[in-house]
């Protein structure tokens, strides 16, 4: 229903090398995000996809068949825009009508589809208001209406979450998880924000200067960094890097050690620091130590009860089960 | 800035606008009520209630055949106008849809031609005009003021036509829209505003022209421009009927102008202050 | 594929344009060089010959075509002067809480829709006619004797009308910056202590320094090609009083039949015109992406 294979699939606009060749296969149902700092070629690989820009080299292959140089419309895709991309004089369901209208549905199927989306994304009352009335949260679920009454063999998301604020961002995350749960359907997700990619992926593909740095689940992704961009790009707060004498003690060019491995005493322990700040959040507290002589800040996550202040000196000790090793060229040591 | 703002302090501000507004549109003002006067009336010093007669506008009809520059003016600048968007919107749209690297240039050279001081070509359009038979003809000075606010037209169609996101139109072929649907669905009711704009804007500019419009035209073609211009001596129109034919003139424009605020900031600095 | 037949497509659908414009552009200029170089007067249109530079040397030995550069100097920088400080000043006016803006912003720009034969003629038969104008009523009401304002004072008339007309266009183009000017900035700068002066010279006037450059080379583009103003109320005189180099160019093109000097004179224009228009493009080509 949705496989899609990328074999060997490259991108260049005239001499530079956007994403130089890759491949890639997302199975079906499956929910797989392109995570990667900004710039990192993640949207225009999924351009490429949907076939918004056309592959400078290799194939594309949507269920077996070779869709390389199908038309975005053929290709049986639908994409979620980062700015929705609605029409703005199209009402709400218009909005959504458009692409069953231009596969030529029937009139009757067309409402059915439309009410059956509406009543699922909460549109109903809006079905006869502009996308200029609607606040950026309706929008965005107009924009997923129109995905979803295409019946796609899978979804394309372009950053749909990077307009919404904080609590917003929150919520449609939860309802996008929501909707693949229900309809199963291939879902490929682009963000810069890992925290999303690890909430929501089945697969994440980590992407950096068009190149595909680790491909995994979450867990995978978090407990074995294939190398020390993959370790510092996933998990928050992010993980301490150090190199140098402490490094060679491990036997590696650096090491890694989550925020989370590291406990912290008052009374003794392995590095000796003295805190900057801490932020209390009830669940959880994050202390910023300085003064370790290791990196210039140390950071650690302890329970929510932790009483340490600003100034107060401490000693930590990390979880030597939990320490990453990298090489020289900043891969994983087994 | 969101303040609260004394009430006096907002009558004071009140009152000086209002003053300053008055005065600057006073001379329409006193041309309207002249209108509204009798010959006598008219040039018996300063007053500014008329006997509200509508003597001069017939006598301007039946005297002068106002209608015929009024259609003139209404013939040359809708029709020059329609002339310059059949060329400019296909124009425009392949700029803004499709840039290649030399777009900006071609667009800064469309506005340098603009450039052009009118009365630098004068002899050779008054030439070209007289040996082809197109003086004091419509034909002519439609094409003339076509190719005068062609450069704006484009221009303007231009600027509208790049604010509509091309993620729409990316949108609307992953949704299966063929280039002729996007066309028909989603770019042309998009445009239409921004051409309506152009369209009003240009109207306005071309009503207004005065120069090639009174180089090139005797009797025939004349629009109220020229039409105006003949009465420089005010011995054949008296201030009453000179008032009602200025009226006239102006008052379609006028209106029309109102509601084109806008458009003419951004038509009249080629997108430069919006 | 697509692309290359997309990019096709779009150079047929540009080509009228830019064909039509380089007709309108290249014709008639190179005509105009052309008979710049001839001696050719219609009234005698058998004995044209070539001429070499004595159009030129002609037009600028004249004393007309001196008193016509002074002119056209004067009314461009007096109409500029009058606009722009006027559009800054109103602009700034009309931008406060004021009751009725809608209708004070249309009263101050109808000027700007008034036809220039017809704004004239308003300002020269119902304003400043020595007998019937509204300046003479005031001046007789005082007890003074009204002026004759086209014969004692033709090229300040002409620069008040001109003027007159674009007043408008700088209130309207001053009042769209200013209001985009950011209140919050505004707000810090008070917090901040500075004066309302200060903080018109500060902040306001940088922001709008941009648009006043706009509106100071838009008008002059215009404010060069001044004609049917003067054609209405002076004819350029007394003498060559209020000729503009426009105006010049015309009588010796209409009125004197001269071919090859209207012509020359026309050349003479479109390098003048060509100075401003560098800047110009400049300050609009910079606002492209």
């Amino acid at each position: 229903m949705g496989q899609i294979t990328l074999e060997g699939v490259a991108k260049r606009f005239g001499e530079v090398e956007v994403i130089p060749p890759l491949d890639l296969t997302i199975e079906d149902g499956e929910f797989v995000v392109f995570v990667g700092p900004s710039g990192c070629g993640k949207s225009t690989l999924l351009r490429l996809i949907a076939g918004l820009e056309d592959v400078s080299d290799g194939r594309i292959l949507i269920d077996g068949t070779d869709a390389t140089d199908a038309s975005p419309a053929r290709r049986g895709l639908a994409m979620v825009f980062q700015s929705y991309a609605l029409y703005p004089h199209m009402s709400v369901r218009k909005n959504i009508a458009f692409p069953m209208k231009m596969a030529g549905l029937p009139q009757d199927e067309q409402s059915r589809r439309i009410e059956a989306a509406a009543k699922a994304l909460n549109l109903t009352d809006y079905l006869d208001r502009r996308p200029g009335q609607l606040s950026g949260g309706q929008r965005q679920r107009v924009a997923i209406g129109r995905a979803i009454v295409r019946e796609p063999s899978a979804f394309l998301f372009d950053e749909p979450l990077s307009n919404l604020d904080a609590a917003l961002r929150v919520g449609m995350r939860l309802e996008i998880s929501e909707l693949h749960n229900r309809l199963k359907t291939t879902m490929i997700y682009v963000t810069h924000d890992q925290v999303e990619a690890m909430t929501m992926a089945d697969k994440i593909v980590v992407l950096q200067a068009g190149r595909i740095e680790q491909v995994g689940s979450p867990l995978d992704l978090y407990n074995r960094p294939r190398n020390a961009f993959v370790a510092g790009f996933i998990g928050s707060p992010r993980m301490n890097l150090f190199s140098g004498a402490v490094a060679a003690e491990y036997g590696a060019e650096t090491v890694g050690v989550r925020p989370e491995h590291i406990s912290v005493s008052a009374e003794g322990g392995k590095w000796k620091g003295r805190i900057g700040v801490s932020e209390h959040l009830g669940s959880d507290t994050f202390l910023y130590v300085e003064e370790t002589g290791l990196a210039e800040t140390i950071t650690v996550r302890s329970d929510g009860e932790v009483s340490l202040r600003h100034g107060d000196t401490v000693w930590l000790t990390p979880n030597e089960d939990k320490i990453h090793r990298f090489d020289r060229n900043g891969d994983r040591i087994a | 800035m969101a303040r609260a703002v004394s009430r006096n302090q907002k009558i004071g501000w009140t009152i000086a606008a209002w003053i300053v507004a008055l005065v600057i549109f006073f001379p329409i003002l006193y041309a309207i009520i002249t209108s509204l006067k009798t010959e006598q009336e008219a040039i018996a010093g300063f007053n500014l209630i008329p006997s509200f007669t509508f003597e001069s506008y017939q006598a301007v009809q039946s005297q002068n055949d106002y209608f015929k520059p009024f259609m003139n003016s209404v013939i040359l600048s809708v029709g020059s106008t329609i002339l310059a968007l059949i060329v400019a919107i296909p124009a425009a749209w392949a700029m803004a849809f499709s840039p290649t690297k030399r777009t900006k240039d071609i667009l800064m050279w469309m506005l340098s031609t603009k450039m052009m001081p009118a009365v630098a070509v004068l002899v050779p359009i008054y030439l070209i005009f007289l040996r082809t038979g197109l003086m004091d003809t419509r034909i002519g000075l439609t094409i003339l003021l076509m190719l005068i606010n062609l450069p704006i037209v484009v221009w303007m169609l231009y600027t509208y036509f790049r604010e509509i996101p091309g993620e729409i139109l990316e949108a609307a072929r992953m949704d299966g829209a063929t280039l002729r649907d996007e066309i028909v669905h989603i770019l042309t009711p998009m445009a239409v505003p921004g051409i309506a704009s152009t369209l009003l804007l240009n109207v306005i500019l071309a009503w207004n022209e005065a120069f090639w419009t009174i180089q090139l035209t005797t009797t025939n073609a004349a629009p109220l421009s020229a039409f105006i211009a003949s009465f420089s001596s005010p011995q054949g129109l008296f201030w009453a009927k000179l008032s009602a034919a200025s009226t006239m003139a102006i008052a379609p424009i006028l209106i029309l102008g109102w509601f084109s605020q806008k458009q003419l900031v951004r038509g009249l600095t080629f997108g430069a202050v919006k | 594929m697509a692309t290359r037949q997309t990019a096709s497509l779009a150079r047929l659908m540009r080509a009228p344009a830019i064909v039509l414009l380089l007709i309108w552009m290249l014709v008639p200029l190179g005509m105009t060089l052309y008979y710049s170089f001839l001696n050719y007067n219609l009234l005698n249109p058998t004995n044209t010959s070539w001429a070499g530079w004595f159009n030129y040397q002609y037009f600028y030995t004249d004393p007309a075509f001196w008193e016509s550069i002074w002119n056209t100097l004067v009314l461009t920088l007096g109409v500029l002067f009058i606009t722009v400080a006027g559009g800054i000043l109103i602009a700034m006016l009309i931008d406060k809480p004021i009751f009725g803006q809608g209708i004070v912003r249309i009263l101050v720009i109808s000027p700007f829709f008034v036809m220039p034969p017809v704004a004239a003629l308003i300002w020269k038969n119902m304003i400043m006619h020595p007998s019937y104008g509204v300046f003479a009523d005031i001046a007789k009401f005082f007890g003074a004797a009204p002026i004759d304002w086209f014969a004692q004072f033709p090229l300040f008339s002409i620069i008040v009308i001109v003027a007159w007309q674009w007043l408008p266009f700088a209130t309207l183009i001053l009042l769209t910056s200013l209001q985009s000017l950011d209140g919050e900035q505004m707000e810090a700068a008070e917090m901040d202590g500075a004066p309302a002066l200060s903080r018109f010279i500060y902040l306001t006037l940088p922001h709008m320094a941009r648009a006043i450059t706009v509106v100071i080379l838009i008008q002059t583009i215009f404010l060069l090609g001044v004609y049917a103003e003067i054609l209405v109320t002076t004819n350029g005189g007394p003498g060559f009083a209020s000729t503009n180099l426009t105006y010049l160019i015309y009588r010796a093109a209409r009125l004197n039949f001269d071919i090859g000097g209207a012509a020359a004179g026309g050349i003479i224009a479109v390098v003048l015109a060509n100075i401003v228009a560098i800047f110009l493009m400049r300050a609009v080509g910079k606002n492209l992406d």
